[in-house]
C-alpha cells in the first residue's frame, strides 16, 4: 500500500504518499503553505480559505494545494508573482473582517493568523482594505465553552468535527454572504442544542472564536 | 422501424389535434404561462368561454404555454376558416367578447387588435416579415404557445417522444455519439459539451447513476427554463430519458426552483401522464430500459445552480459548492456519477433525437451549433423570449428582433396637449446575468455564441439579456449585480464572501460621490483576484460587470468620485431636481399634487420651486409636468443648481 511519489517543491526532492494532497506533503516536508480550513482526515477539502495556492508547473494559473492531489514528478513552487498576490489579498480580505483583540482572546499567542502574519512578514493588517467587523452576540450558555463568532475566519473545522466526527449535528454554518456566521442549527443556546460537550470543535479551532471556558483550561 | 406503443399513442394525438389541424376547424389559443396569466391572460380565456357559449359559436378553446412576446401579453392565436391563422396580442377580455361576435358571427377578424397573420397569405400581413419573428428560429421553442402543455397527445402529434423512440432502437452508445456529432454544448451556462459529459459519465463504473435536470434558473431577468417547463414540460422529460438511457441511469431528477409552482405541477403532470402510458416506469415504450422521475424543489438560493451546491442540497445538505474535480459526472448524487444538464440544453437533445444531428448542427457557428435561448429585458422595444441560431450578431437580436431602445414618451392629461418623444440613445447590454459582462455599441457585431461572448467579457451564461440606455448609470447597474451576488454568495470562501463584499462597498462610495482614485485601483484589483481566486464560478464570474464597465466606461466611475457627477443622472446621491423659473407655467400646478411628501412649493411670483431638503428625487414630477412646457430636469453634480434653488424654501407668512 505505501506508494510514494516523488514530486519536487521549490527545488527541494520530496517523497509524497500517493493520493495524498499537496498541502498535506508539504506540511509532512517541513515546508510552510498557509492554510487555515484543511484539516487531515476531511473526506474531501473544504477550501475555502483559499490561502494554500501554489503553481503547478504544466498547470495555468495558481490552484489550491489543498485540492491538488500529488503526482509523481510534479513540480511546484509555492512562490510566483499570481500566487503571492492572491495569498496575500487572501490573507487581507480574512484580517479586514477580524477584530485584532489579541490582548484578550482566549487564543492569543496560539493563533493561526499570528503564525500566519510572522511566516508571510505582514502586519496583522488588511492592507488598503477597510474592516469590516461583525457584532454577533456571544454564546456562553454551555457550561465547558463559549462560541464567539465574531473571531470567526468561517474555515469550517468545527462544524466537519461536529458533524463528522463527534455526530453531534450541533454546529452549522447560518446565512450567506457577509452574514455567514457559525452557530447551532435552530439558532438555539448551545447549552440547549444537540451538542454533547465533546470539545473536539474547540481543539480544531485555529483562533479564539472557540475555547474552554476559564475554570475549564486547566481540566482540559 | 417504429415504435408500436408510440404509433398507438399517435392515433390519439392525432385526435386530440385534429380540431387545430382540419380545414374546417376553428380554434382559439390564449397563451397561459406565468408571463400570460400575470398579465391576465386567465379573465381573457374565460371571456372566450364565456362569449362563445353566449353566442353559440363553435370553436375549440385551448390554454397553451407562453408564446414568448412579453410585451404584447396576453397572446391569442385565432383560426377559422377561410382565413389564415393570426395573431393578437395586448388581449383582453372585453376585446375577447367583441372578437368572438365581431369575427365569428360577422367576418371581421377584428384588424386593428391584430399583430398578423401566423403564416404567409394573400389576405393580411403576416408576423412572419417583421424581425421579430422572421429573424427568429425556433427549435426548442417549436411547440410552446402552440400546444396545450397539460395535454401529452397534442406534444406526441407533434412528433414527441419519437427521439425517445429512436434512441431506444439505437442504443445507449450510438446516442452518445449523435449527441457528440451534433456538437451540442451546455445551455446552463459553461458551455460544456455534452456528448462528452455523457461520454465521461457513463464510463465510471458504479452500481447506479443518475441524470440531474437543473431547472433552479436564479439570475434575476432570467425564464427561459421556466418558459419551457411550463409550455413544453414533456421536450424536457423526454430529454432527461433520453440522457438516462444513454448513461445507463434508471433516475432521472428534476431539480427545480421552487419560486416556480407552475413549473412543477406541468412537470408533475407530464410524469404522470408518462407514466400512466408506458413511457415513463418499467419497460419504457415496450423496451427493456426502466426509469424512474422524481421533482425535487429547490432551496431557493441562487448558487444552488451550481451543480455541485446543487448536489448537495439534493442530498439535503446545505447547498455550498466544492471543489471540482472530481465533476459530478465522476461522483455526484451520494457520490455516483451524475449528468447534471441544463433545461434548455435536455430540450435540445429531444430536438437532435428526433431530427437527427446534421439538421440540429446545420445551424450555428463552427464551436457553438444550435440556437440560443434569450430573455431580453430593460430597456427594449419588444422584450420576450426569443430563440435565434447561434452566431447572430448582437446588434441583429437587440436592435431588430427587440426593436432597440424604445423613446420614453410624455403624455400630459392637459386637453391639447401633444405627447413628446425623447428618444433615448443604447448604451450596452449585459448578458449572461450576474456573472456576465456588459458589452457597449462598439461590440454589438459581436456574435453571440460561446466563444465570441466569453473574449468580449461576457458570456453566454445561462441567457439573461438587459439592454441599458442612457439613463442607465455604469456604477449602478455594476452596484446592482453585486449587490445580488454579495447576498447570493454561499459564504464558504475568502474571496467570494469578503472580496464582493468590499467590492459592492467601493461602488456604494462611488455612487454617494465619495471615493477616490485609489479606491478605484483596489476595486480592479480585488475584481481580478476575486475572480482568480475564488473556489466556484459564482465568486469567479461575480467581478465581470465591474471588469466590463470599467473596460468601457471608467470615466464615467471618475466623474462619480472627482466631480460628484452621475452622468446618467442614476446614482440618487448625486443628482437633483430643478424647475427651470424661464420654463415653468406660472398657472399650472401639476408637479405640486404630483409630489409625494409636498417638496414643492409655488412662490410668490406663481413660479415653484423644490424644497431641495424634501425631494426624495422620485420623478414624479418630472413626469407630472407637462411635455408642452418641460420645466423640469435633473442636474448632477447637485453644485451645478443655480444657487437661488439650492436654498429655495417657502416664504413664512409670520406664522410659522
Ligand atoms: C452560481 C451558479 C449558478 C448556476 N445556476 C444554474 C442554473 O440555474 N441552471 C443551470 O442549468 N445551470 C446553472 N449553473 C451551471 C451549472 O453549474 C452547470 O454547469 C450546468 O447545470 C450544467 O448543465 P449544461 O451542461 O447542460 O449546461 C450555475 C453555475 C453557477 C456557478
Ligand atoms: S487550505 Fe486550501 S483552501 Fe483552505
Amino acid at each position: 500500500m505505501n506508494n510514494k511519489v516523488k514530486i519536487n517543491i521549490d527545488g527541494k526532492e520530496i517523497q509524497a504518499e500517493a493520493g495524498s494532497s499537496l498541502l498535506q506533503a508539504a506540511l509532512d516536508n517541513d515546508i510552510y503553505i498557509p492554510h487555515l480550513c484543511y484539516l487531515d482526515g476531511m473526506k474531501e477539502p473544504h477550501a475555502g480559505c483559499r490561502l494554500c495556492f501554489v503553481e503547478v508547473k504544466g498547470l495555468p494559473g495558481p490552484v489550491t494545494s489543498c485540492t491538488t492531489k500529488v503526482e509523481d514528478n510534479m513540480v511546484v513552487r509555492t512562490h510566483s508573482p499570481d500566487v503571492d498576490r492572491l495569498v496575500k489579498h487572501a490573507y487581507e480580505l480574512i484580517i479586514s473582517t477580524h477584530p485584532i483583540v489579541c490582548k484578550t482572546c482566549p487564543a492569543n499567542r496560539s493563533c493561526a493568523l499570528q503564525d500566519m502574519a510572522k511566516e508571510l512578514r505582514l502586519p496583522l493588517k488588511p492592507g488598503k482594505l477597510n474592516k469590516i467587523l461583525p457584532d454577533y452576540p456571544i454564546d456562553d450558555s454551555h457550561p465547558l465553552f463559549i462560541l464567539d463568532p465574531n473571531l470567526c475566519v468561517l474555515c469550517g473545522k468545527c462544524v466537519f468535527v461536529c458533524n463528522e466526527v463527534e455526530g453531534a449535528r450541533a454546529l452549522e454554518f447560518l446565512f450567506r454572504g457577509i452574514s455567514m456566521r457559525i452557530g447551532t442549527a435552530a439558532g438555539l443556546p448551545l447549552a440547549e442544542s444537540t451538542c454533547t460537550g465533546c470539545l473536539k470543535c474547540v481543539d480544531v479551532c485555529p483562533v479564539g472564536a472557540l475555547s474552554r471556558k476559564a475554570n475549564q483550561v486547566q481540566a482540559g | 422501424m417504429s415504435n408500436k406503443v408510440l404509433e398507438e399513442l399517435k392515433i390519439k394525438g392525432d385526435e386530440a389535434c385534429g380540431c387545430f389541424r382540419r380545414e374546417t376547424a376553428s380554434y382559439i389559443k390564449v397563451g397561459a404561462a406565468t408571463c400570460g396569466r400575470s398579465a391576465g391572460a386567465l379573465e381573457v380565456l374565460d371571456a372566450f368561454r364565456e362569449a362563445a357559449r353566449e353566442n353559440s359559436v363553435k370553436v375549440t378553446i385551448s390554454e397553451v404555454g407562453c408564446m414568448g412576446h412579453c410585451y404584447a401579453e396576453p397572446m391569442v392565436e385565432v383560426r377559422k376558416p377561410g382565413w389564415p391563422p393570426i395573431l393578437y396580442g395586448y388581449f383582453t377580455p372585453g376585446k375577447a367578447k367583441a372578437l368572438i361576435k365581431r369575427f365569428f358571427l360577422d367576418d371581421d377578424p377584428g384588424l386593428e387588435w391584430a399583430m398578423g397573420a401566423m403564416e404567409r397569405n394573400d389576405l393580411i400581413p403576416s408576423v412572419l416579415d417583421t424581425p421579430r419573428f422572421g429573424k427568429e428560429y425556433r427549435a426548442v421553442l417549436k411547440r410552446c404557445g402552440r400546444i396545450d402543455p397539460e395535454n401529452m397527445y397534442q406534444y406526441i402529434a407533434n412528433g414527441g417522444y419519437e427521439g425517445l423512440a429512436k434512441s431506444l432502437e439505437m442504443g445507449p452508445d450510438e446516442v452518445i455519439s449523435v449527441i457528440d456529432k451534433s456538437g451540442l454544448r451546455g445551455l446552463g451556462g459553461a458551455g460544456f459539451p455534452t456528448g462528452k459529459k455523457w461520454k465521461i459519465c457513463k464510463m465510471q463504473k458504479a452500481d447506479a447513476h443518475y441524470v440531474v435536470c437543473n431547472a433552479d434558473e436564479g439570475d434575476p431577468g432570467a425564464f427561459m427554463d421556466r418558459t419551457l417547463l411550463e409550455s413544453d414540460p414533456h421536450s424536457i422529460l423526454e430529454g432527461l430519458m433520453i440522457a438516462g438511457f444513454a448513461i445507463g441511469a434508471k433516475k432521472g431528477l428534476f431539480y427545480v426552483r421552487n419560486e416556480y409552482p407552475l413549473a412543477v405541477e406541468r412537470i408533475e403532470k407530464a410524469i404522470e401522464n408518462a407514466r400512466n402510458n408506458k413511457i415513463l416506469g418499467d419497460g419504457v415504450l415496450g423496451s427493456d430500459f426502466s426509469f424512474e422521475v422524481e421533482v425535487i424543489q429547490g432551496a431557493g438560493a441562487f448558487v444552488c445552480g451550481e451543480e455541485t451546491a446543487l448536489i448537495a442540497s439534493l442530498e439535503g445538505n446545505r447547498g455550498m459548492p466544492r471543489p471540482r474535480p472530481p465533476f459530478p459526472a465522476q461522483a455526484g448524487v451520494f457520490g455516483k456519477p451524475t449528468v447534471v444538464n441544463n433545461v434548455k440544453t435536455l430540450a435540445n437533445v429531444s430536438y437532435i433525437m428526433r431530427g437527427g444531428a446534421e439538421r440540429f448542427a446545420s445551424v450555428g457557428t463552427g464551436s457553438s451549433k444550435g440556437t440560443a435561448l434569450f430573455a431580453l429585458a430593460g430597456k427594449i422595444r419588444n422584450p420576450g423570449l426569443v430563440e435565434i441560431p447561434m452566431g447572430t450578431s448582437l446588434r441583429e437580436i437587440v436592435m431588430e428582433i427587440g426593436g432597440g431602445v424604445p423613446p420614453v414618451v410624455k403624455a400630459s392629461e392637459l386637453a391639447g396637449s401633444v405627447p413628446k418623444r425623447v428618444e433615448k440613445k443604447f448604451k450596452g447590454v449585459q448578458i449572461g446575468g450576474p456573472s456576465g459582462g456588459c458589452l457597449n455599441e462598439d461590440l454589438l457585431d459581436t456574435p453571440v455564441d460561446f466563444d465570441s461572448l466569453q473574449s468580449s467579457g461576457a458570456m453566454m451564461g445561462s441567457g439573461g439579456m438587459v439592454i441599458l440606455d442612457e439613463d442607465n448609470c455604469a456604477v449602478a447597474t455594476a452596484k446592482f449585480f453585486l449587490q445580488f451576488t454579495q447576498k447570493e454568495s454561499c459564504g464558504k470562501c475568502t474571496f467570494c464572501r469578503i472580496g464582493t463584499k468590499h467590492m459592492l462597498d467601493i461602488l456604494e462610495k462611488f455612487a454617494k460621490g465619495q471615493g477616490s482614485e485609489q479606491d478605484l485601483e483596489n476595486l480592479e484589483s480585488l475584481a481580478r483576484d476575486v475572480s482568480m481566486g475564488s473556489l466556484c464560478n459564482l465568486g469567479k464570474t461575480a467581478p465581470n460587470p465591474i471588469l466590463s464597465t470599467l473596460r468601457y466606461c471608467k470615466d464615467e466611475y471618475r466623474a462619480h468620485f472627482e466631480e460628484k457627477r452621475c452622468p446618467s443622472m442614476e446614482c440618487q446621491d448625486l443628482i437633483a431636481y430643478y424647475i427651470d423659473p424661464k420654463l415653468c407655467q406660472k398657472t399650472c400646478d401639476a408637479c405640486v399634487g404630483s409630489c409625494p411628501t409636498e417638496a414643492i412649493f409655488t412662490r410668490p411670483d406663481g413660479i415653484k420651486a423644490i424644497e431641495q431638503e424634501k425631494c426624495v428625487k422620485c420623478d414624479s414630477c418630472i413626469q407630472a409636468c407637462p411635455p408642452q412646457y418641460d420645466a423640469i430636469y435633473k442636474v448632477s453634480p447637485i453644485d451645478d443648481l443655480p444657487e437661488e434653488a439650492k436654498n429655495a424654501a417657502p416664504v413664512q407668512d409670520g406664522k410659522t
